[in-house]
């Protein structure tokens, strides 16, 4: 034994006897959590969204330092931060580029859960609390999307509270409530401030632990959706499907995050803006009470939802029905687990008008998040309907067309491509 | 593996495609370009001066200081004390205009708006300045005699007309469609009729040339582009180098997967 060896022993040691869970837990967590060999491309993007989190949480600290939560200086304190503040806009194009790319890899995670049905029996709470982050998520994308304070900001911040305002009998003192004033104002900005600097993030650390936590006890799905753990090597008493996620994992995502964050560093430093898709032009103009935009409209990641909220009209004099769809639209995502009866996890085996529906089901969110940014021609409005009525159907009908044709045999254990 | 490097270049791409097709797929006038190169330190030290003589008297840039001027576009400390700066303002401050915001509404109806991000305010970006600022014509019906067909009814004066002399706008009939209606004029209407292009009064004589100009056009633009992001320079040269460092960390960390991963194959 050396005298590093002897060292880290010696440190071990200590710990150990005054916190005998830790190494249990390091054990359990990365060196004897069994991750299935067969991980594939879309397996990157749970730890890479753990990583724009932690993007977000220590670029967003630099920034609270210098930004100022007040309608009067919040327009301007961002630009203080792009112009005095030294390494300012890289901070800053880091939060905005991460915000969009925050949801890049959640909708790219949520896809993966959907097409190997990571959702079903025994990972139902893992994606029940996934819904769950996803939900805090949009609430803390919408708070931080305010706080610069131009008219997107603006108006996006009165068009979302104003949804609150279609609440029966309370709606008007609720959208009151909400922004502690009687119009969006310098109350409103500072109670957005609090919640997305302390009150959203803790929420979203805490589910991402229960998360985490919850597939820990199960295990990982994997593509061909089949228990990794049922054979082991008899001699060795390895099991033969399953890797131990450190190292083999960690460098395997280290890999994965390092390609990530070149994409990432590429529009940071080359197109911050994006082409007005992750910095709006309109944005930059100062919010502005007196003057309505002409054509207010959310940011790319909540646009397939907006389509929906506009595609319904209203009847029986109120305007609550587009409001409750794009609320079901959300939560109905919770009940996926128990509306999925196929016999088999993953699209591979599916069968042919299962893999049918969920393709149409991509194409026709995907076609939603377009028509959210167009200006809503009839014809666009038409579409948005018919679109919102099959994403609809897509769950409500799960039950029945999952069981719909022949599955193909589930291998006994998985196969590797790469 | 391939899968991969399918989709790296497919991201690559659009990562370069995108922003294209949106400014290609949006309507309006069409803008020509204003070729602002962020390099050009000559062309942004004109535009400076152009700016603070023709536009500062009534438009602030106040995000922006002018010690930063001097820092970004090589001059010296008294070069903008004695050529740019007009007030008793300080070099460490930020760019205001003396002019009074009441007065200002009074003046116009308008306050001047602050020109700090103008450049990034419009999905057409800097160019929308430059076509702007060769827009204006002869209008006899507006409080200030001019109007613009880029942006039609501007409370804003032709300030530059003694460098660009009178342009006149150039009409002719709507045209009609099938049902006998009259169609919608591209460039806007003067008098009824659609506006097809300018010509130049050729008196009082005009102080510059078409192409001289149109220089002073580019230079305030190109001013007033690097005042919307005066780090966009440098931010690209520092992302060559954060994007070659991360792609090596990247090829490292892929021969390290590899090495780990032999035994699992």
């Amino acid at each position: 034994m050396n005298v590093i060896d002897k060292a880290v022993a010696g440190v071990t040691g200590w710990f150990n006897d005054r916190t005998p869970g830790l190494i249990p837990a390091y054990k359990k967590h990365m060196t004897e959590y069994y991750a299935p060999k067969n991980f594939n491309f879309f397996y990157y993007f749970g730890s890479l969204a753990l990583l724009v989190l932690v993007n977000q949480i220590v670029t967003g600290i630099f920034l609270t330092m210098h930004f100022k939560p007040s309608a009067a200086e919040a327009f301007a304190s961002v630009e203080y931060i792009m112009r005095d503040v030294p390494g300012g806009s890289t901070i800053r194009y880091m939060h905005s580029t991460g915000a969009s790319l925050f949801f890049i890899t959640v909708y790219f995670h949520m896809f993966r859960g959907l097409i190997y049905g990571s959702y079903q029996k025994p990972r139902e709470l893992v994606w029940l609390l996934g819904v769950l982050i996803f939900l805090v998520l949009m609430a803390e994308a919408f708070m931080g999307y305010v706080l610069p304070w131009g008219q997107m900001s603006y108006w996006g911040a009165q068009v979302i509270i104003n949804l609150f305002g279609t609440v029966p009998v309370i709606g008007p003192e609720l959208t009151e409530w909400i922004r502690g004033d009687y119009l969006v104002s310098d109350a409103t900005i500072n109670r957005f401030f609090a919640l997305h600097v302390i009150a959203m993030p803790l929420v979203i650390l805490l589910l991402v632990v229960l998360h985490l936590g919850a597939l820990h006890e199960v295990g990982s799905n994997n593509p061909e959706g089949v228990d990794v753990k049922k054979h082991k090597d008899k001699e060795t008493g390895k099991y033969l499907d399953a890797i131990p996620f450190h190292p083999y994992y960690t460098v395997k995502d280290l890999f994965g995050a390092g390609f990530f964050l070149t994409l990432a560093a590429f529009i940071v430093f080359f197109a911050p803006t994006f082409g007005g898709f992750f910095l709006e032009h309109d944005n930059f103009v100062p919010a502005n009470p007196l003057v309505t935009p002409a054509h207010i409209a959310p940011v790319w990641y909540f646009t397939p939802f907006y389509a929906m909220l506009r595609a319904i009209p209203s009847f029986f004099g109120t305007q609550i029905w587009g409001v409750l769809v794009m609320g079901g639209a959300t939560l109905i995502l919770f009940l996926l687990p128990w509306l999925d009866r196929s016999p088999v996890k993953s699209i591979r085996h599916r069968s042919v008008f299962s893999k049918v529906m969920i393709a149409l089901f991509t194409i026709s969110f995907i076609t939603l998040g377009w028509l959210g940014m167009q200006s809503g021609s009839p014809g666009q409005k038409l579409t948005a309907q018919i679109l919102t009525a099959f994403y609809f159907g897509f769950f409500i009908f799960m039950p029945w067309w999952s069981r719909i044709g022949e599955t193909k045999p589930v291998p006994d254990r998985v196969t590797m491509h790469d | 593996m391939t899968k991969i490097r399918f989709l790296f270049l497919s991201l690559l791409l659009a990562s370069g495609f995108v922003p294209g097709l949106a400014l290609a797929s949006e309507g309006g006038p069409h803008m020509k370009s204003a070729q602002v190169d962020l390099d050009d330190k000559a062309a942004m030290q004109r535009g400076a001066s152009l700016y603070m003589s023709y536009c500062s008297g009534c438009h602030a840039i106040s995000y922006h200081r002018y010690s930063r001027i001097a820092e970004d576009l090589d001059l010296t400390t008294e070069q903008v004390e004695q050529n740019l700066i007009y007030n008793d303002q300080k070099i460490g401050e930020t760019m205001n205009t003396g002019m009074n915001s009441a007065d200002a509404l009074a003046w116009f109806g308008k306050a001047p708006p602050d020109l700090s991000v103008e450049a990034r305010a419009k999905k057409e970006g800097a160019d929308w300045i430059y076509n702007y600022l060769t827009s204006f014509y002869v209008d006899e019906s507006r409080p200030t005699g001019w109007n613009n067909t880029i942006f039609p009814g501007a409370s804003m004066p032709h300030v530059l007309w003694e460098l660009q002399g009178m342009q006149h706008a150039k009409t002719e009939p709507k045209h009609k469609n099938a049902k006998g209606e009259a169609e919608a004029c591209a460039m806007g209407e003067y008098k009824g009729e659609c506006i097809i292009g300018f010509e130049l009064a050729e008196q009082p004589k005009p102080r510059m040339s078409p192409e001289e100009f149109d220089r002073v056009a580019k230079d305030i633009t190109a001013f007033l582009a690097y005042v919307g992001e005066p780090g966009a320079a440098k931010r690209e040269s520092t992302g060559v180098w954060v994007v070659l460092f991360l792609a090596f960390f990247t090829f490292l960390a892929y021969l390290l997967k590899v090495e780990f991963w032999r035994d699992v194959h």
